[in-house]
């Protein structure tokens, strides 16, 4: 019987799992190993398995109302502890940057006075909310959860696509994932350490718990739901399960003397601390949009007067504005005196006349996003778009030049995914979550690998027909050839992650 | 030390055991008549009429299966029950065992497929897949609030179909009602073939978990637990009371005068059953009062 990967042809981007044709990566060599005497049917059959495990424990996410399966590729995507230390760090300076900015846009505003940041970009960010100015949550965290996007160019080096620092969703699915996969192919996990993934509830729980309002030895924490209508459902339903907490819904909650409280069988009851899945725009219909039955009117002012945190914090979007984004290799600087180990793609900002003319000249060449934008929606592809779509995304940004930014395309890398009976190569992403307490950023060891199954989609995401991917972070730090190539690859565009190197310490930090 | 729940989560529970338990019902009873005489219309007119359904509807056999079984769009058909239920439950997710809604979860996505088998094997599937609810709900759940409401509401449900089924009496054929309850083959170690025994034993037995009197304590023993009194005297929790009285009056009822006053003692139940339900959703399902906020 032929093996599985002999058919394997590479798309012409980086690909995760082959070096060049037939030869795998270092970090892939274990798995490669474990598959490739797996059939064609074997493996199919597993596969079936595996998607029948998931509709069964309804593993699902709602688009445009229908319930649907989020399928789980067979082929993990497996990613060495020496990368994963840089992934760690970067992305932990990343959230601190954030951080102090959010601090300072809602506090002195220092970083516009210093002409860092222009002023209009502040008044400009649709999510900027004057409500929270002023307004310093509890132990200073307003990200207590992340999720920042990594893709990895033609040349294998990793970029921030966006950062999340409103409601991230899709760890669910790594923890789904994690499971489905050790219960149909146990034997590729007894090869090597892959770090485990099921902390992540303990350590959410704790980071929420620590941000309960002063005081409060032993807090009341709920987690707020749009219901079961919203994409991410499954989500809220399983983290509420993993943390042993309350899944409430806005109908569940009364605020009264500015104190917040769910109607319980026995009356009403304290709440201390929300994790909110739900938007700004929806959360309090008194400061936000009137019409909003999701939220729980008088909960903003309850958290203002102290008596209750409200996680993630309100007004958090501008600092994943997209326009934002552009400057936060500038914040990282600015804050932390450090240079950024995970570069941006390159960015324009169209705000700037002669760079929005040039980009106006160039769509056809280049990405245009909505600054406000998540999860691929509103995105317009230069080279794949239609006459049309270009004519009308060059309407919108003269329309609204504050509204886009233009973007480089970036060949995401692939990754063989079974399609049909053989694994065929398809482009990912990577998000990884970040979970703040306070003292300390976490990172979920390996994060949601996204792919896009349709064939040259480079949009990842799950409402265009996306899958995922188990992600593994290795355990054992690499050999330091596949390092130093990497450490080589990411100097040319970023000069500051030269000064890296693999670090026992740091890659072990947390998993205290 | 219980945990509060919260009304919503709560009411949901309730509703989960009584939509499995309709579907449990349902799928006896038409189990039993199937073989039977579906093609008579008188049959057809009193399964309907068990139901709470328009008699106009077409009799024979397929139809009424069809109609009883099948159909989404009749709230009282066994697949609605079995969404309803699985729907409910995906919005309480959290605090059901991960066992009982994947058990709820599969029936549903399973169900549909089996509508070419006889009609047979649909109907105990879905008794099969009730028990195995229940059983894993008793299995895996704690003894707490969540676990009382969904036997509080699957109690309640026993008895008001138990008392319908009695109601419409399906023209004396003692055996076909047996079978209907699942007291068939129990009824007959207890009593022989003594037919006069059968509202006895479905009404007042204490051994077996179908009788009304058996769901009637069941009931009252959730209930007790859910709002434990504190007074010396009386019953404050007014769920409890109606159910109290009713189960009472019906435990020392003349054995003998059963037959002459069953009409009477039914309409009571069914009183009792609507004052109890409502009497629990004013106690226990609050919720917060419609609010709206314009232009805020």
């Amino acid at each position: 019987m032929a093996d599985i990967f002999d058919t394997y042809v590479m798309a012409g981007a980086w690909d995760e799992m082959f070096e060049r044709p037939g030869v795998p990566r270092r970090q892939y060599q274990a798995l490669f190993a474990a598959l490739q005497p797996l059939g064609a049917r074997e493996l199919r059959s597993r596969a079936d398995q595996l998607a029948r495990m998931f509709t069964d424990r309804g593993v699902t996410f709602d688009y445009a109302g229908v319930e649907r399966p989020f399928p789980l590729d067979l082929v993990p995507r497996v990613i060495d502890a020496a990368e994963w230390d840089l992934v760690t760090r970067g992305v932990r300076q990343r959230i601190r940057a954030l951080e102090a900015f959010l601090d300072d846009v809602y506090g002195d505003r220092q970083v516009f006075h210093d002409g860092v940041v222009p002023w209009r970009l502040l008044h400009s960010s649709p999510h900027y909310h004057r409500v929270a100015h002023g307004w310093r949550p509890p132990n200073g965290v307003r990200i207590h959860v992340g999720g920042t996007d990594l893709i990895r160019d033609e040349r294998g080096v990793l970029h921030v696509l966006e950062d999340n620092v409103r409601t991230p969703s899709g760890v669910s699915y790594v923890l789904e994932n994690r499971l489905a996969m050790t219960r149909t192919l146990p034997t590729l996990f007894s090869e090597q350490l892959v770090r485990p993934v099921e902390e992540y509830p303990a350590r959410l729980l704790a980071a929420l718990r620590g941000a309960a309002p002063a005081g409060v030895a032993d807090p009341t924490v709920v987690l707020l739901t749009p219901g079961v209508y919203n994409a991410a459902y499954f989500e809220h339903a399983l983290l509420a399960r993993l943390m042993g907490i309350e899944l409430v819904e806005g109908r569940d909650l009364v605020c009264e003397n500015n104190r917040l409280y769910m109607i319980t069988t026995y009356g009403r009851r304290l709440v201390h601390v929300v994790y909110r899945r739900v938007d700004d725009d929806f959360l309090d219909p008194l400061h936000f949009r009137g019409d909003s039955v999701l939220g729980c009117p008088g909960v903003v002012n309850a958290a203002r007067a102290g008596n209750v945190t409200i996680a993630n914090g309100v007004g958090n979007g501008i600092a994943d504005d997209k326009l934002i984004y552009t400057y936060v290799p500038d914040l990282i600087g600015y804050y932390l005196g450090e240079t950024p180990l995970l570069p941006n793609v390159e960015t324009y900002r169209l705000d700037e006349p002669d760079v929005r003319d040039q980009v106006l000249a160039d769509a056809d060449q280049l990405v245009l996003k909505p600054v406000d934008g998540a999860g691929g929606k509103g995105i317009v592809i230069g080279p794949l778009a239609t006459p049309d779509q270009l004519a009308a995304v060059r309407e919108a940004v003269l329309q609204d030049p504050r509204g886009w930014i233009a973007q480089q395309p970036v060949l995401l890398s692939t990754s063989p995914t079974l399609v049909g009976e053989r694994p065929a190569p398809r482009h990912i992403d990577l998000r990884p979550f970040a979970v703040n307490d306070g003292d300390d950023v976490w990172l979920l060891p390996g994060g949601l690998t996204r792919v896009a199954l349709p064939e040259g989609e480079l949009v990842v995401n799950s409402s265009r027909g996306g899958g995922s991917k188990d992600t593994w972070v290795l355990g054992e730090v690499c050999a330091p050839v596949a390092a130093s190539a990497l450490v080589a690859a990411s100097a040319a565009v970023a000069p500051g992650s030269a000064q890296w190197s693999p670090s026992r310490t740091a890659a072990w930090e947390g998993e205290q | 030390m219980t945990r509060p729940l919260l009304s919503r989560i709560a009411e949901t529970l309730y509703w989960i055991g009584r939509y499995v338990e309709r579907a449990d019902d349902t799928a006896r009873l038409l189990d039993v008549s199937v073989h039977r005489m579906l093609d008579e219309p008188d049959t057809c007119r009193s399964l309907y009429a068990v139901l709470g359904l328009s008699p106009a509807a077409p009799a024979g056999a397929q139809a009424v299966i069809r109609r009883l079984a099948y159909d989404l769009d009749e709230p009282a058909s066994i697949a609605a029950s079995v969404r309803s239920a699985r729907d409910s439950a995906r919005g309480v997710r959290e605090v059901l065992s991960s066992e009982v809604w994947e058990c709820l979860n599969v029936t549903w996505h399973h169900l549909s497929k089996l509508e070419t088998l006889p009609p047979h094997g649909y109907l105990a599937f879905v008794r099969e897949r009730a028990a195995l609810f229940f059983g894993l709900a008793d299995a895996t759940m704690s003894r707490d609030d969540c676990w009382r409401f969904i036997v509080l509401g699957r109690s309640l449900e026993r008895v008001d179909m138990t008392t319908r089924l009695l109601g419409v009496h399906l023209t004396s054929d003692w055996r076909l009602l047996l079978q209907a309850s699942g007291a068939d083959e129990s009824f007959t170690r207890t009593h022989g073939s003594r037919d006069g025994a059968v509202l006895e034993f479905l009404l007042l037995d204490r051994l077996f978990p179908r009788s009304v009197v058996y769901s009637l304590l069941t009931a009252e023993k959730c209930l007790r637990a859910l709002a434990p009194d504190t007074a010396r005297a009386g019953v404050a929790d007014s769920a409890q009371a109606a159910i109290g009285r009713v189960r009472a009056g019906l435990e020392y009822s003349d054995l003998d005068e059963l037959s002459d006053r069953l009409p009477e003692l039914l309409g009571t139940l069914q009183e009792a059953c609507a004052a109890a339900g409502e009497a629990i959703t004013k106690r226990f399902f609050q919720r917060r009062e419609a609010m709206a906020w314009v232009g805020a």
